[in-house]
């Protein structure tokens, strides 16, 4: 009887816990705006982004989503507990959720619009898509520019610790280098991991020659016994700690892993490197398509598109942020390369299911 | 022996503990990293309360736990009893296998069945939103089942079927009888599979992303930090939840405590008086 009672409390304590009144007031409003957002108070638009991807508000950060709903009167279902393409897509092209908003990469934009997913997107009812970069314009996956908005453009390179290692390299066979074994991070997807080989081989990383694919995969049999291991987010605490000397990862969290660790150095490989673009879409099943634009407009305000690409800390699409003196990152050297320093890039196609199945086939055998 | 049983004893509690120390450390690191201490600072504690995302989550989390460990274990508990007496032993067996099977399925298998099942009974009748907070409800109620059902099972068989007949015997009617004289048995069973069945709705994520939609639990916040650093709000959060868990078991162990030290009283008492009036008799 008694630990049904302390059960309850507990319970009851962890909800009063949960219905505490918020004290701190959260940075939601935005001034000059050059759009119209009248019209569609109190309809509702249901968003699907990844986590951390949006500014919101954290730390002093605005806070994006609020201050839409405060401007449009519009109900934001904001869901971003998204962890992967595919799973985002196995949820969308089940028909289980009607999604006005999504925001995948690149990758799988072209796969949805190839299985008729996505809807059209008029431009011509955006007026600050006017803002948008003319280089990320005309993008392989959107070569008309109807399916898709950027929203976020960010590169892979190589992170290292300059206290661990010798020189200034400047080639993914760093990630090879028997110096520095068991101090080596790579990635634990299939898809990023057969780039660097592919990249050092010379390779297009979007082939589909199965024999090119063995190659690779070699190539990557020989970099086992030299890695530490293989990690997606882990990176960050293994760089900032010391505990690793070369890691493979993105632009803009090598700039958040700098703050915590000054020794950490970044470089793009020669050989060439990803570039991705994430980018908003407007599913089939979408049942706010008026709102759905307003949105998109509003993230292409000029002091919006700013908060999130400073709380992103990756590279934006967006001329009024590029330009804009008040940008930290403005003319950032690893964000922004010069046309000198300019890494040659490749984007991910998205893949036939056959070249899909093989290579991650070739990729249990690697991992085992 | 003795002193390797203690040196056992405590790698386990290090094991055990050491990672909740750890994050309780770092969530009250001043830098957002869980490798460099920069500094004190009571900043995340600070986010945590002001970010009503996250308080959102937990409120969610917490009903969503609650209701689906209550109803998994009124059902539960029924459908442990309903097996229990059932005679035919093929019937039986083929009840317990069906109770193991959401316990054998990959958490993905499940969550997109359920997925599937939901979209194809909405469009059935029409809804225009197939997944929802209910949806999520009926998911976490399945998945909690067969644990309930397997931690009440084996109280019932251990209880005495003769019991239950006196106590017919004597005049009470079947459902009193089992009220008064089954259940008391049973509770034992049946608070453990409520708490395993909260536990479980706490913790899960691949159920729960495939079969709710704009319903934000705890978990579908953590684990879509995949990609970038989980933020230390998140150890605050579960700092602040281990100290409440914490504080309860305490307090339930020292009312555990007290209630026996008062029935050892009582039992004594009993004793001495009926030694006393053993030794008037003579």
């Amino acid at each position: 009887m008694k630990k049904i009672v302390c059960v309850i409390v507990a319970c009851a304590m962890l909800i009063a816990l949960a219905a505490l009144p918020v004290s701190c007031k959260r940075n939601d409003t935005v001034a000059n705006l050059e759009g119209d957002y009248t019209g569609l108070e109190g309809t509702s638009l249901y968003i699907v982004n990844w986590g951390e991807y949006i500014s919101d508000g954290s730390e002093g950060t605005l806070d994006i989503i609020k201050a839409f709903e405060k401007t449009t009167g519009i109900n934001v279902t904001y869901d971003d507990s998204t962890p992967s393409n595919e799973a985002m897509y196995a949820k969308l092209k089940s028909g289980a959720v009607a999604v006005d908003i999504v925001i995948p990469s690149d990758y799988m934009i072209q796969r949805m619009i190839k299985e008729d997913m996505l809807q059209k997107i008029d431009t011509s009812k955006i007026p600050n898509y006017k803002y948008i970069l003319d280089e990320y314009k005309n993008l392989y996956f959107d070569p008309q520019n109807e399916y898709s908005v950027p929203y976020n453009v960010g590169m892979v390179g190589v992170i290292y610790n300059k206290t661990m290692v010798e020189g200034t390299p400047d080639s993914w066979n760093l990630l090879w280098d028997s110096k520095y074994t068991n101090n080596i991070l790579s990635f634990s997807n299939p898809r990023d991991a057969f780039a660097t080989a592919q990249f050092l081989l010379g390779q297009d990383v979007n082939n589909t020659d199965k024999a090119l694919w063995d190659a690779a995969a070699e190539k990557l049999k020989e970099q086992t016994p030299v890695l530490q291991s293989r990690v997606m987010d882990e990176v960050f605490n293994k760089m900032e700690g010391g505990n690793a000397a070369v890691a493979p990862y993105y632009a803009g969290d090598y700039l958040l892993m700098k703050s915590i660790n000054d020794d950490l150095e970044f470089f793009y490989p020669k050989e060439g490197t990803n570039i991705f673009v994430d980018s908003m879409c407007i599913p089939k099943s979408a049942r706010n398509y008026e709102a759905a634009l307003m949105f998109i407009n509003f993230m292409l305000e000029n002091e919006v598109a700013l908060a999130n690409a400073e709380y992103l800390c990756y590279a934006s699409a967006h001329s009024g942020v590029v330009n804009n003196p008040d940008y930290s990152f403005k003319d950032n050297e690893i964000l922004y390369p010069d046309s000198e320093h300019k890494p040659k890039t490749q984007y991910f196609y998205d893949l036939d299911p056959e070249i899909r199945s093989y290579y991650e086939k070739l990729w249990e055998g690697i991992v085992r | 022996m003795r002193i390797a049983n203690k040196i056992i004893k405590w790698h386990v509690y290090v094991f055990l503990y050491l990672p909740l120390v750890i994050m309780i450390f770092f969530s009250f690191n001043s830098a957002k990293s869980t490798s460099v201490f920069e500094g004190f600072s009571l900043k995340w504690y600070g986010e945590l309360f002001s970010s009503s995302d996250t308080l959102e989550a937990l409120r969610n989390t917490m009903i969503l736990a609650i209701a689906s460990a209550f109803i998994a274990t009124v059902l539960g508990t029924l459908a442990a009893l309903g097996i229990y007496m059932v005679r035919n032993k093929i019937y039986k067996q083929s009840m317990l296998s069906v109770t193991n099977i959401p316990l054998m399925n990959p958490d993905i298998v499940t969550g997109v069945s359920l997925m599937l099942l939901f979209v194809f009974v909405g469009r059935a009748l029409g809804f225009s939103q197939y997944l929802n907070f209910w949806t999520l409800l009926i998911a976490h109620v399945t998945f909690n089942l067969p644990y309930v059902i397997l931690n009440v099972l084996p109280k019932l068989n251990q209880t005495d079927k003769s019991l239950f007949e006196a106590a017919q015997d004597l005049g009470a009617p079947p459902p009193r009888a089992f009220f008064m004289v089954v259940l008391p048995q049973i509770v034992p069973g049946i608070i453990s599979g409520a708490i395993m069945a909260f536990t479980l709705s706490l913790d899960d994520f691949v159920i729960s992303y495939y079969t709710s939609s704009g319903f934000q639990t705890l978990p579908l916040k953590i684990y879509s930090m995949t990609k970038k650093v989980v933020k230390p709000d998140m150890y605050a959060l579960s700092s602040l939840i281990f100290l409440v868990v914490l504080v309860l078991l305490l307090g339930s162990n020292i009312f555990q405590m007290r209630a026996e030290n008062k029935t050892s009283r009582v039992l004594r008492k009993e004793q001495k008086a009926r030694k006393k009036s053993k030794e008037i008799a003579v």
